[in-house]
């Protein structure tokens, strides 16, 4: 290519990486300089020198992490919350929008729908005051009026571990099944009727409509939204964890998560060294699980596989 | 026939599921608004109720005396959403308009940077380290802003496949041959045409920022700077946060506690909730646009 062939394609193309740039550079900054700063898994951890500053120690960090109690504790929670979210999601989500599909009027359907998406809204505080008004030791709803209805006693709900994974499934659900039962409902208005016209002649029976056609159509979605959270699988809603059991080290036996644990490292409550090696895990793990992930439905069925 | 039937039953359950579920989700909500307009005396007596024993706007009268708190922290939050709402955007368009040139020189290699940020992550001590450490965010408005929730490749990929797919490139080439610039091109020509995407990605970035509250968290302990998410925080822990951080001289009246941190949750639910009808529809279209595939 010629000299002056070059100049006009710099000079065509050259504003729109002036477009680019600060996008670029903001991801630059907030997402690939992390990612060196992974490095500092292998270090003594030094957050105000400098993260090439802290002494190497190899993989001390993993090695320590690895034999103290928290790590299968974090582990545990962590993997087995999400295996219960990753199931029970798409069940929730398409049994909402299942009811939502049958109700036929727009007019109930929107009203039900904006109640479902209400929690969307609300910031995990809210989230958390909501919890409180119901679990408050003295003046919850639950101690107040609702046990004492039923004749039971009150319980320490903030101090009593073993109700947190029941509360902890119920609190994810009530925030966010609006959120997927929308999703599925939009994917459930993309069917063509015709597919129901035809079954309505053979009369089929409705549960026999939802097995054969619903179904199988908003597989594409199902699988889309599952190997997201797999990718997800050793990230937790740091906010519903943390925030919503108010971050009391009464419950961590069944509140602490491998973001819980990073944090904790980072106010100084625990080991700055040990949650770096564990960010670094749930960083690199998350990674190779979409891919493998993603790898798996390539194989199975390739049109779902999302790259 | 047993189908009219069957409908009919289909429907019923429908609608009593859907009831239970809504029900479920609108009492909570009522009774932290119940709860924030009930006399202190009696929610100590007989807890947080559906309905106020007693009605009583004690906690909002409060918070009046606190208004150098509360009023700051809203102003905060208004601000940085508003700030960190525009600075997305523009951010995040210009890049995906970029990327929405099909021969643009490199388009793949700047398309999989953008992409990788989804799959792979430094966490969070890295980058609390780069914004403290490197960065001096601590304490300031840049803490609300900057971090994580300034662009994301979920909505660059959005709009880049809205700009791709929506605007036809007949356009630009016309305005191109009449002199105009590219920056006048996307002014002009693309924004106006892509108001459905960018009032979509507007409000998600806005909910977003409203809502946030992780980055004070890590990067504010100053309450000079708390935002009205930070004090909802703050008052969990430390039900007299009003009164010691209040400038204004403590009445030596009790705080009523219980109340207020109910009071304080309302006001900070209530414009998203007061405005929700209105921008339902947009907000609908952006959590359905990204998941399902086209």
């Amino acid at each position: 290519m010629n000299r002056s062939k070059i100049l006009a394609k710099a000079k065509t193309w050259f504003p729109f990486y002036i477009f680019m740039l600060p996008g670029i550079a903001y991801l630059l900054i907030n997402n690939y300089l992390p990612m060196l700063g992974l490095y500092m898994a292998f270090t003594k951890v030094n957050l105000v020198d400098g993260i090439f500053s802290g002494e190497f120690l190899g993989l001390q960090n993993f090695k320590f992490l690895t034999m103290s109690s928290d790590f299968p504790l974090i582990i545990r929670n962590t993997l087995v919350y999400n295996l219960i979210f990753l199931i029970l999601n798409p069940i929730v989500g398409i049994a909402l929008a299942f009811f939502m599909n049958e109700l036929g009027s727009k007019k109930i359907l929107k009203c039900f729908q904006t109640s479902l998406l209400l929690p969307s809204l609300l910031s995990i505080q809210i989230i958390t005051y909501i919890v409180y008004a119901f679990l408050c030791i003295d003046t919850g709803i639950m101690n107040k009026t609702i046990l004492p209805t039923l004749g039971l006693d009150p319980v320490k709900w903030y101090t009593t571990p073993e109700v947190w994974p029941a509360l902890l499934i119920f609190v994810h659900f009530w925030m966010r099944s609006g959120f997927s039962s929308v999703v599925y409902f939009s994917s459930m208005l993309s069917i063509s009727p015709e597919y129901y016209e035809v079954a309505e002649l053979d009369s089929a029976s409705k549960a026999k409509q939802f097995w054969y056609i619903t179904l199988p159509l908003l597989k594409p979605t199902i699988i889309t939204l599952m190997i997201i959270s797999l990718g997800a699988i050793f990230k937790s809603d740091f906010g519903l964890f943390y925030q919503v059991p108010l971050g009391n080290g009464a419950l961590y036996k069944t509140t602490q998560t491998i973001d819980t644990y990073v944090f904790r490292g980072l106010t100084g409550s625990g080991n700055l060294g040990y949650s770096a090696a564990a960010g670094f895990l749930q960083s690199v793990i998350g990674f190779v699980t979409v891919i493998l992930a993603n790898w798996v439905i390539r194989r199975i069925s390739p049109d779902d596989a999302i790259f | 026939m047993h189908k009219p039937k069957e409908k009919t039953v289909y429907l019923a359950v429908s609608i009593t599921m859907l009831t239970i579920c809504a029900l479920a989700i609108i009492i909570p909500i009522m009774i932290v608004f119940m709860s924030s307009v009930s006399d202190e005396s009696t929610v100590i007596k007989y807890g947080y109720t559906l309905w106020p024993q007693k009605f009583s706007l004690e906690a909002y009268d409060y918070i009046l005396t606190r208004f150098d708190v509360v009023g700051r922290a809203y102003a905060i939050t208004i601000g940085v959403t508003f700030v960190g709402t525009l600075v997305s955007m523009l951010i995040s368009s210009c890049l995906a308009y970029a990327l929405a040139q099909r021969n643009l020189p490199g388009r793949k290699v700047f398309m999989f940077f953008v992409l990788f940020t989804m799959l792979f992550n430094g966490g969070l001590i890295p980058t609390y380290y780069f914004y403290t450490t490197v960065f001096h965010i601590k304490n300031t408005y840049f803490a609300y802003i900057v971090p994580n929730l300034l662009c994301s490749a979920f909505n660059v990929i959005l709009l880049r496949n809205y700009f791709a797919n929506s605007v036809s490139p007949a356009l630009r080439e016309s305005a191109k041959i009449d002199g105009c610039s590219e920056f006048k091109i996307f002014r002009s020509i693309i924004v106006p045409l892509s108001t459905p995407i960018l009032a979509t990605i507007g409000l998600l970035s806005a909910i977003a920022y409203w809502n946030d509250w992780q980055n004070a968290l890590y990067y504010v302990d100053n309450a000079k700077y708390a935002s009205i998410q930070q004090v909802l925080r703050n008052m969990t822990n430390n039900i007299s946060y009003l009164a010691n951080t209040s400038s204004v001289p403590s009445a030596s009246r009790q705080v009523p506690g219980l109340t207020v941190r109910m009071a304080i949750a309302v006001l900070s639910m209530a414009p998203l909730m007061i405005a929700f009808p209105f921008f339902e529809r947009y907000f609908v279209k952006g959590i359905t646009i990204g998941a399902v595939k086209e």
